[in-house]
């Protein structure tokens, strides 16, 4: 299983316009694509409602796993999402 | 148009009402005609123990598309709207579409639940989560309880909360009140007249309704119980909502109108009584977007340019660019006249994220608003009143600024300080605060006008909160206590050789504004549509029949004994049908 481990940098944190983009993003794969905070539980990343009650700060850590083809670039992406600003 | 069975208006015994006529009170003059729109009420929960009849397949289904409707349905609501609104729409849509609710609302279902408990609850367990984080994510509770009840009313087929934003034809919208947020879409293609059963002349409908030219009654007891789909005969002059009219009536009401419009567009030209006392007629603005509005009703300016709706609904304070170009896009839409800027005018009752009042105000008109607010955020009014000059800066315009809510004459000199200093060349307040007029001879010192805004004026001097509807009969400029204010203000600006304007809802009322001059007010400022009304009142009348009607509303112990002596003495207001 491919995971990564993001400071998220954006002023809103992961919410507003950077969650929806995230959220977006994940429901493009056809496989299942998890979130969750440093040490938390892992919540589907392609529900808004359960990305948004993370409720990620600026500054927090998150883990993104998944698993499947072409999991890396996937992750790859969205760990640039989540440490944009 | 829908005929017959249909339209026909019901009572409570099933009878049925067709002609029946309910009365409340003419907020902004004109007949309007239309079928009912009502607008839906609260959502009610769905009952705790409905079950489906056994298909949990087809019931899935049934939740699935009530779902995928409501979310394309934001989605093209959102598109239409652009902007702000688009991504905010586009994000209710992405919730609506949520593959956790999805699951959450078919387990449901499969345990038996009915489709509109099951979504009912799927949602509840989404808002505890987002109620409990608190600041941002509360705030998406609202939006998410507009999703669910959408969806509600869509399987259950009640109607559908909020306003349809285009319509096959013009429609009469009715409601117990209407809310900002239900209006932001409207147009004058979509709305034929507004109805209430709340709300008096300052409501927010009322408002609404005059700056779109709209025909609108306000506290018509009753008008909720209109069947959807009724023709409706609005006459906001006189107050009157009549259903299932015959056509005879709708035909005659069509000509009315059209007979008093040819009397407005007979008077044209810069404001001013029949014997040519000038009285410059300005036009009350939220942004560029009213300008048009404004020119095509031959505005002579801006009398009150409110700003805050640059600041609303953001997160952040706009930059000073931002303002810089909006302020300049009204500047230069007016040449030769003048322009009249309300700085940022924010408080409790109308909160900026970026602004947070220091605490719950249990009563916050009273509490720390207008330019209480700048005592707390100077850095907010440095940048408005910096972004105002660069402005005007090379506009031939004439540029002033003023502050709303000011108390003291303290006040006054602080502000007046500020625009010297960002090198702003006229600087005024706006008297809203009884002690302000009672002391307009102290604070015209400090600043170079006055504006009265007659709104907070009557609110504040009759002590009737413009929220709570069930003091409306309180809320009325006409009360001589407010006219003796206004006088007082007035004469304290002329013994100075200086100008004071009324910008409230009283300068836009043609009879109010007549008295309005009499006491010695040099401008009015008013939602564009009323503009050829109070110019075709002031032309009908001498400098001294205002007077005397001034006079006469003073001499009186009440807002309907004034407004009555001062119609008296106003002989041309008959042609206008007023």
């Amino acid at each position: 299983m491919a995971q990564r481990t993001v400071s998220v940098t954006s002023e809103v944190g992961l919410h507003a316009r950077p969650a929806a983009t995230f959220v977006q993003t994940a429901a493009k794969a056809p496989y299942d694509v998890t979130v969750a905070k440093a040490g938390g539980s892992p919540v589907s990343a392609k529900s808004i409602l359960s990305v948004l009650a993370l409720d990620v700060r600026q500054g927090e850590s998150i883990v993104i796993s998944a698993e499947g083809d072409g999991a890396e670039e996937l992750l790859d992406e969205l760990a640039q999402i989540a440490s944009a600003s | 148009m829908t005929t017959g069975d249909e339209s026909a208006v019901r009572s409570l015994t099933g009878t049925v009402l067709a002609g029946t006529v309910l009365a409340g009170t003419g907020v902004s003059p004109g007949a309007g005609y239309g079928p009912a729109h009502v607008l839906a009420g609260e959502i009610p929960e769905p009952d705790k123990e409905s079950r489906h009849d056994g298909d949990a397949a087809a019931e899935r289904a049934r939740a699935e598309r009530a779902v995928e409707e409501v979310a394309a349905d934001l989605e093209a609501r959102g598109d239409r709207a652009g902007g702000e609104a688009q991504e905010v729409l586009g994000a209710q849509a992405l919730m609506a579409r949520d593959p956790s609710l999805a699951i959450e609302v078919g387990e449901l279902i499969e345990r038996g639940v009915a489709a509109p408990r099951a979504v009912f609850d799927a949602f509840g367990k989404y808002r505890d989560l987002l109620a409990a984080a608190g600041g941002y994510l509360a705030e998406r509770v609202t939006d998410l309880d507009d999703i669910r009840d959408r969806v509600i009313a869509v399987l259950t087929g009640l109607p559908m909360p909020g306003v349809p934003a285009s319509a096959a034809e013009p429609f009469v919208l009715i409601a117990k009140d209407l809310a900002p947020a239900d209006t932001a879409l409207l147009s004058k293609d979509v709305v034929a007249a507004f109805v209430t059963e709340q709300g008096g002349p300052t409501s927010h409908t009322a408002i609404l309704a005059r700056s779109m030219g709209v025909p609108a009654v306000v506290g018509c007891a009753g008008a909720t119980a209109i069947a959807p789909g009724t023709p409706v005969l609005v006459d906001g002059a006189s107050g009157q909502v009549l259903l299932t009219p015959d056509p005879a009536r709708v035909t005659e009401a069509r000509a009315a109108e059209e007979a008093r419009r040819a009397v407005l567009t007979a008077a044209t030209g810069p404001g001013a009584t029949a014997d040519g006392h000038p009285v410059p007629l300005l036009a009350n603005i939220g942004g560029p977007r009213d300008l048009e509005s404004a020119l095509a009703n031959g505005a002579e300016g801006v009398g009150l340019y409110r700003t805050e709706f640059l600041f609303l609904d953001r997160e952040t304070a706009p930059s000073g660019s931002e303002q810089e170009e909006a302020y300049r896009a009204v500047f230069e839409a007016f040449p030769e006249g003048r322009v009249v800027v309300r700085t940022l005018d924010s408080g409790a009752d109308k909160p900026l994220a970026f602004l947070p009042p220091p605490e719950e105000e249990p009563n916050p008109a009273l509490g720390e608003r207008g330019l209480r607010m700048f005592r707390r955020y100077p850095e907010i009014m440095t940048a408005q009143l910096g972004a105002l000059a660069r402005a005007a800066a090379g506009v031939s315009a004439k540029v002033q600024v003023m502050a709303p809510m000011v108390a003291t004459a303290e006040e006054a000199e602080w502000f007046a300080e500020a625009c010297r200093t960002a090198g702003l060349a006229g600087a005024g307040i706006m008297i809203e605060v009884p002690s302000a007029a009672l002391r307009a001879a102290d604070l015209i010192r400090a600043v170079d006008f006055f504006s009265i805004g007659t709104n907070d004026l009557t609110q504040y001097a009759l002590a009737a909160d413009r929220q709570v509807s069930a003091v409306a009969g309180l809320q009325d400029p006409w009360h001589p206590a407010v006219l003796d204010l206004i006088a007082t203000a007035a004469s304290a600006a002329s013994a100075a050789g200086k100008g004071c304007g009324v910008c409230g809802e009283a300068a836009a009322d043609p009879v109010l504004a007549c008295v309005l001059v009499g006491m010695g007010v040099t401008s009015l400022s008013m939602g564009s549509p009323a503009l050829p009304w109070v110019r075709a009142a002031l032309s009908r009348h001498t400098l001294a029949q205002c007077r005397a009607a001034a006079a006469a509303a003073r001499s009186v112990a009440s807002a309907q004994a004034a407004k009555a002596a001062a119609r008296a003495e106003l002989p041309g207001l008959d042609a206008l049908a007023l």
